[in-house]
């Protein structure tokens, strides 16, 4: 995942988001596959980069925002080098995911959906990820935290520092 | 194939994965290296074997040793004891298959699998899920063969719904009934969709089969291809579950290259294929007609029935929409015959029914019974009861469109037609264990802030309604309910049920409405006398340190985290009540269990 930063889009990416477009145009209904490998490319999805997918794939810029606003996994903003998620869902909530939610926002000084100002860490609270046999979860990037405890927040952020 | 004379089976699901399950496959294989038993000894990634709060698990064969709760640093003892000189590690063993004689239980005399039923998860835990053969030696893809080679395509219509089959997603319609709509709908082009979207909080059963037994899928979507008419399949998947998505990616290319998806399948003249999408976390697109506009490229928002999607879905043409859970039982239909199937549950609720248990109980974990055995069962022979002894107090099902389901009725039968009938529903198989300890308002008010983010927005009853909802069940945990409040909500609640355009907004008041209906005394107690009976509410709740039981010995002072707590050693101490944030470190510090909720 590259962290492009300027507003405006360097060569380099454009010419990678027309090759992910490229690859699945006219099938129907890809935009979201497109949606999907951009945001894996650039990390998120600003308006240059809708622009440039509404011009290429030839729909209003309008129906891409709505769209992109539309699924919780879009973003619009850079996302941390780290995306904590503490998963929320029931098997979690009802073993006490909130204390170690709190835990986080603590640590990590952010609030859900913040990134940190240095770009290092985004906290956000997800839905079940399918793991609730070690409930309560939480999610670094591609890690998987199991059977925690509020204590067990402090070990983890300091792993990622 | 080569020979090898044991088989190690370590759990790959994701349950296990979290627990570091790859990294014990890779040492396993770097000690079975060292002592010269890799060409003898083979190690098999597998899906769930359902005990995830034991994880990592390991079986050896043949003798079926289930290792529980396997630590990188136990593997060595296993290759040198087990493998290479046949002593089992019994330390490792997981307990309950130790019998009272010291010798060594089966799997299946075990409470935990004893009452099961396995039929959609029998793969699961068995065989290598990236590895095409080992599905097909336990007759995978024969039931693929034996319809496109002996059936008509009204007969397997006629099969699935002789034996009775209901949809597992949460609706239960009959599954035979609906492919008979697609295949009476005219149409040059038809689909076949798989709901993998799994939306319930605490549902993963889903991902378990995706994850487990990939190619079960596969071939059932084919199956349903044949019959209905189509030769294009899409699996709609959430994008949390990336090993889902990988292992059946690599279970479609697989089939492709044995010939099993693609043209002229099994020399029939049969063509058919499958494409996977992702979704992109809105819960709402599990919802048939949303799930089709997402597919199609579109914000999920969903549509109006009729047309329903058998006549008019993806890109306007007939789709046979089903879930996963739903199709992974169909080649064994098909197999073992429907009345097979229709000899197991109950008069209307056929087979079995797989449940991700969860929450405040002993083995939470994937279970797959029967329909027709009770909560009971389910949570006291299977799930081992309640941690810690407590009581329990209620088990939710359904989601945010289920209900709870009281102590008094725990004898339920569980199946669609008993569950509705006490104000709950199957859902997808989610099943939460909640015990004293968990305030009813709250979990009734956390279901709602679920509906509420989720809501599309696009019908008023939905969007406005339950966010209104909210707003009450707000007030009441913070102890500013009004009289009124438990019957505005009851009135809401009908309007909503009533006018929302999609089952989300239909059954989103249906956490509160059943909470209402058990627990009622809870609402009472957090209205009328400002008490959180579970104490869980927090502005309900005070925390104070009791005087006879306080010794002073300071320990709680030194962990309340915003200094909270003032008293000379050896003195009575106390807790300002306006710096308290009521984390609860204190009462689990006091070693004389002196601090108390209130
Ligand atoms: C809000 C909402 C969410 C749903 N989520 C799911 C889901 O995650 N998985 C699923 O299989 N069905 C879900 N359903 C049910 C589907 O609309 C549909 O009935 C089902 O996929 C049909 O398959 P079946 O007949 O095999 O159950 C949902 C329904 C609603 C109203
Ligand atoms: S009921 Fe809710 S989710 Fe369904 S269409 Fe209306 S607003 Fe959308
Ligand atoms: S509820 Fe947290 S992983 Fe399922």
């Amino acid at each position: 995942m590259s962290q492009c930063c300027a507003s405006e889009l360097n060569q380099e990416a454009k010419d990678k988001i027309y090759e992910i477009i490229a690859a699945h145009k006219d099938k129907p209904g890809l935009l979201i596959p497109i949606l999907h490998e951009v945001q894996e490319f650039y990390g998120y999805l600003p308006f240059e980069v809708q622009k440039l997918i509404a011009e290429e794939l030839n729909i209003p810029l309008a129906d891409i925002y709505g769209v992109v606003t539309f699924y919780s996994r879009f973003s619009l903003t850079p996302v941390g080098k780290y995306k904590v998620g503490v998963c929320m869902g029931t098997a979690c909530y009802v073993k006490g995911s909130d204390k170690v939610l709190e835990e986080f926002k603590k640590q990590l000084g952010l609030e859900v959906g913040e990134t940190s100002e240095d770009g290092m860490f985004s906290l956000e609270a997800t839905r079940c990820i399918g793991a609730c046999g070690l409930a309560p979860v939480i999610t670094v990037n591609e890690d998987v935290y199991g059977k925690l405890f509020a204590e067990d927040v402090k070990d983890i952020v300091e792993k990622y520092k | 194939m080569e020979f090898y004379r044991s088989h190690v089976l370590v759990c790959g699901g994701t349950g296990c994965t979290s627990s570091g399950a790859n990294k014990i496959v890779k040492v396993f294989e770097e000690e079975l290296l060292k002592h010269g038993l890799n060409k003898e000894v083979q190690v098999v990634k597998t899906g769930c074997f359902g005990l995830c709060a034991l994880g990592p698990i390991i079986i050896v064969y043949p003798e079926g040793s289930f290792y529980s709760l396997v630590q990188l640093e136990d593997v060595p003892e296993i290759v040198e004891e087990h493998l290479l000189k046949g002593r089992i590690v019994k330390r490792l063993l997981y307990a309950e298959t130790i019998a009272e004689d010291n010798t060594i239980r089966s799997l299946n005399e075990v409470d935990f699998y004893k009452k099961q039923l396995r039929i959609v998860l029998r793969n699961c835990g068995v065989i290598d899920p990236e590895n095409i053969d080992e599905y097909i030696a336990l007759d995978g893809y024969k039931a693929l063969g034996k319809v496109l080679t002996e059936m008509t395509r009204e007969e397997v219509i006629d099969e699935i719904k002789r034996s009775g089959l209901r949809g597992r997603g949460g609706g239960g319609f009959p599954t035979g009934l609906k492919w008979q709509f697609t295949y009476n709908s005219q149409g040059d082009q038809k689909y076949v969709a798989c709901n993998a979207d799994e939306g319930d909080p605490g549902a993963f059963m889903d991902r378990s089969v995706l994850e487990g037994d990939p190619h079960a899928l596969i071939e059932a979507m084919a199956i349903g291809g044949y019959a209905v008419g189509a030769n294009k399949g899409f699996v709609y998947v959430r994008a949390e579950y990336p090993i889902a998505v990988k292992r059946l990616e690599i279970a479609i290319d697989q089939a492709r290259e044995y010939g099993l998806l693609g043209e002229n399948i099994f020399e029939t003249g049969f063509d058919f294929d499958i494409e996977i999408r992702l979704g992109a976390g809105a819960f709402v697109c599990g919802e048939e007609t949303a799930l089709i506009t997402s597919i199609e490229g579109n914000r999920g928002e969903p549509r109006p029935r009729p047309p329903f999607p058998a006549v008019k879905g993806l890109f306007g043409k007939p789709t046979v929409l089903n879930n996963v859970e739903t199709y992974a039982s169909i080649p064994q239909i098909i197999l073992n015959g429907a009345d097979w199937f229709a000899s197991i549950g109950t008069e209307k609720s056929k087979g079995t029914k797989v449940f991700a248990v969860g929450g405040k109980i002993n083995n939470t974990g994937l279970v797959e019974v029967p329909m027709g055995t009770t909560l009971r069962e389910v949570i006291y022979e299977i799930g081992g009861g309640i941690p810690d002894g407590k009581k329990f107090k209620a088990a939710q099902t359904g989601g945010p469109s289920g209900g709870c389901i009281p102590n008094e009725l725990i004898d339920t039968p569980i199946d669609f037609d008993s569950l509705t009938a006490i104000g709950s529903m199957m859902g997808s198989g989610g099943l939460i264990v909640m015990d004293e300890d968990n305030c009813m308002v709250d979990i009734a008010k956390f279901f709602l802030e679920f509906t509420v983010e989720e809501s599309c927005g696009k019908c008023p009853p939905c969007r406005i309604g339950t966010k209104r909802m909210l707003e009450i069940l707000d007030r009441i945990t913070e102890g500013k309910g009004e009289a009124k409040d438990i019957q505005k909500l009851e009135s809401l609640a009908e309007t909503i049920k009533s006018a929302a355009l999609c089952g989300l907004g239909q059954t989103a008041p249906n956490p509160v409405l059943s909470t209402l209906r058990y627990f009622r005394h809870e609402y009472e107690a957090h209205v009328n006398e400002k008490r959180c009976p579970a104490g869980t509410c927090k502005s309900l709740l005070q925390i104070v340190i009791d005087e006879v039981g306080c010794r002073g010995c300071t320990l709680c002072t030194k962990h309340c985290p915003v200094n909270a707590i003032s008293g000379e050693r050896k003195q009575m101490h106390i807790i300002d009540q306006e710096k308290c944030i009521k984390c609860g470190v204190c009462i689990d510090k006091c070693p004389f269990k002196a601090i108390v909720k209130r």
